[in-house]
């Protein structure tokens, strides 16, 4: 078995929205909501789930862009809430990110060279020289040419951008790469290309990557072990294949059915789809209203994530009966 | 079937400051009512413009070079402003991919709806309001009554899109055009959506046209389909002979470097995806010949010298490419 590389143990955090003058009452919204979850190393852990489920502020909080009001989260054994700016630092190096948006998540005034140089002279790895050829290599590594370096981001593509941002992320050799829907942004043809390049760094690298995305095919083809989250909780981890073929959660059932099939021949789905992702009050279980398995149960207590059988952990009171 | 629409060589070109582009390059499609014609391409492929062509929408600085639109026989183009203005709502619709820009933030969504129909029904202000309220219903919005006083920030993102349907329902148009309807859109969302416009076109006998970047939904929610590239239909057939048995290399490689889904099975699911090589040509500097010869595996000299046409290589199913066209014979 594989180390625990990350232990994310009950992290919760809450933004309060409105409450101002000429408001009603406050609105909470638990955008992380007691997540237990660990990530070990060497693997691909997927995590998938619509907007607004808490997903890319389980990111953040990891990377720590963000501040947990419950729980804690350890790289390493190392409470990484607890780092001083000198650890967070090395913490830093050790765990970085890739965005979503190319577009915006590149400096428009540095060229491509500078941007991928940038971490590695904040960090002081070798000398301004040096560190300018380790960024050269890692160029062409992601499939950029030497006669790039000196674009600025305007100049390239979608897909050659988030090339620049996976340089920029691989540069100071991390353990874990937290990937943040690193390729909706991109078009079909692209997506498979970034998709691939991963991949190869992921074996070059040795790296550990928590993937992001929305999209199930996306996460199917990358993961090996997925979570899915709705409204703040994990709903149910799994294998990937155990995911794919035998969903245990009723909104897992429900994505996977809604997933649009490249076959046309396939009978349409039987499942119906309903409902959109709303808060569901305090109590019982968050998917309540669209669940169509409901019982007396799951409106009074929110379902615990418990070991299923197959390996999986699944929230729900109907796990396995239905 | 009764022909609805027919695109002739329809040619819409820009001019920019830094040279004219052709967005849609000579595009000729035909349209049955009652249909779902998917137009499928990757960004700047001219599927918008192909839509806001029809709808006599396009930007100022674009005009339609050459071609006709034949809806019911009738040339849209050389039809007035006027004239034209008559169509859209009442003939043809249009939704577009956010439904946010596309409603008024300070009126109420009841209201908003009651304008569409006035516009090209007679009837007074309190039945538009009444007829609102049904179409909410009809579209399946929840407690119709208390939303029409709603404004379109009170609503999410999907019964925003629903807002829109409604609207664009409002006059029973034959032809709904869908720009990206759901591509703002959840999943589970993007489900409901596709099924209440195919369920919409069923009961009123319409038209459709689906843009879309995703084979997928194209897959589940169209009969036909033209595959877009460059500014050109380059593939365009029934749904399951694209999936089946595509010819065009672009739709091939689009088609196998889906993850999951479409070509590859959990067996080879460790593997790498097919992709296709290089990025989409920019329409300032369109290499010569064939558009996908730089990225296509399979070109030839020809290819890079002339522009293949499209060529009917089995009943219904059209592609433009010298070596498929060459194979099949």
């Amino acid at each position: 078995m594989a180390s625990v590389l990350i232990d994310i143990q009950k992290l919760g955090k809450k933004y309060i929205l409105g409450g101002g003058f000429l408001q009603n009452r406050p609105r909470i919204i638990r955008a992380v909501n007691g997540v237990d979850l660990q990530i070990f190393e060497g693997e691909t852990l997927g995590l998938v789930g619509e907007s607004g489920c808490g997903k890319s502020t389980l990111a953040r909080l990891l990377i720590r862009l963000e501040e947990p009001d419950a729980g804690r989260a350890y790289f390493k054994d190392q409470n990484i809430f607890a780092f001083s700016s000198d650890d967070l630092k090395i913490y830093r190096r050790r765990v970085q990110m890739i965005f979503q948006d190319p577009y915006s998540s590149l400096n428009p005034r540095k060229s491509a060279i500078s941007i991928i140089q940038e971490p590695l002279n904040i960090h002081q790895i070798a000398g301004r020289k040096q560190n300018r050829e380790i960024s050269v290599q890692l160029m062409t590594r992601v499939g950029l040419s030497h006669e790039q370096t000196k674009r600025y981001p305007h100049e390239f593509s979608g897909g050659q951008r988030q090339r620049i941002g996976i340089a920029r992320a691989l540069a100071l050799q991390p353990a874990l790469v937290i990937a943040d829907e690193p390729v909706s942004a991109l078009d079909a043809s692209i997506q498979s290309q970034i998709l691939n390049l991963l991949k190869d760094l992921k074996k070059d690298f040795g790296l550990t990557y928590l993937f992001i995305s929305h999209d199930l095919n996306v996460i199917r083809h990358v993961s090996d072990r997925i979570a899915v989250m709705y409204l703040g909780c994990i709903v149910e981890l799994a294998d990937k294949n155990n995911l794919y073929q035998a969903a245990l959660h009723p909104y897992t059932r429900m994505l996977l059915a809604a997933m649009p099939n490249c076959d046309p021949h396939k009978p349409k789905r039987e499942i119906t789809i309903r409902g959109e992702a709303l808060d569901a009050g305090d109590q019982g279980c968050n998917f309540k209203n669209r669940c169509f398995y409901k019982i007396a149960i799951c409106d009074e207590r929110q379902p615990k994530l418990k070991s299923c059988e197959g390996g999986g952990l699944c929230a729900c009171h109907r796990a396995g009966d239905i | 079937m009764q022909t609805l629409l027919e695109i002739k060589n329809l040619k819409t070109i820009f001019s920019t400051a830094r040279g004219v582009i052709k967005a849609v390059d000579g595009v000729s499609l035909i349209l049955h009512a009652g249909e779902t014609l998917g137009i499928v391409g990757e960004s700047g492929c001219g599927k918008t413009m192909l839509a806001l062509s029809v709808m006599g929408l396009i930007p100022a600085n674009g005009r339609i070079a050459r071609g006709e639109v034949l809806l019911n026989g009738q040339n849209l183009l050389s039809l007035t402003e006027e004239e034209m203005r008559e169509k859209r709502g009442r003939d043809i619709a249009m939704i577009f991919q956010e439904p946010m820009t596309s409603l008024n933030p300070v009126l109420r969504i009841g209201e908003q709806i009651a304008e569409a129909i006035r516009l090209h029904q007679h009837v007074p202000a309190k039945e538009a309001l009444f007829l609102s309220e049904r179409l909410l219903g009809e579209v399946g919005i929840p407690e119709p009554e208390r939303r029409v006083k709603d404004y379109p920030h009170q609503l999410s993102g999907g019964m925003r899109q629903r807002v829109m349907i409604a609207m664009a329902m409002s006059c029973r148009p034959q032809l709904l055009l869908a720009d990206e309807p759901t591509t703002a859109l959840d999943v589970t969302i993007q489900a409901q959506i596709l099924n209440l416009i195919s369920a919409l076109k069923e009961k009123n006998n319409m038209a459709v046209i689906l843009i879309t970047h995703d084979l997928g939904i194209v897959a589940e929610a169209a009969q036909k389909v033209a595959v877009m590239y460059a500014g050109k239909v380059v593939e365009t057939s029934e749904v399951e002979k694209l999936f089946s048995r595509p010819q065009h290399p672009y739709t091939r490689g689009l088609i196998e470097s889906r993850p999951s889904g479409c070509a590859d099975t959990e067996a080879n699911g460790e593997a790498y995806l097919k992709t296709i090589p290089g990025t989409v040509p920019s329409l300032y500097d369109l290499p010569p010949g064939c558009r996908f010869s730089e990225r296509c595996a399979m070109a030839e000299d020809k290819c890079r010298l002339r522009e293949p046409e499209l060529m009917e290589i089995e009943s219904g199913h059209f592609v433009s490419c010298f070596i498929s066209q060459r194979i099949v014979k």
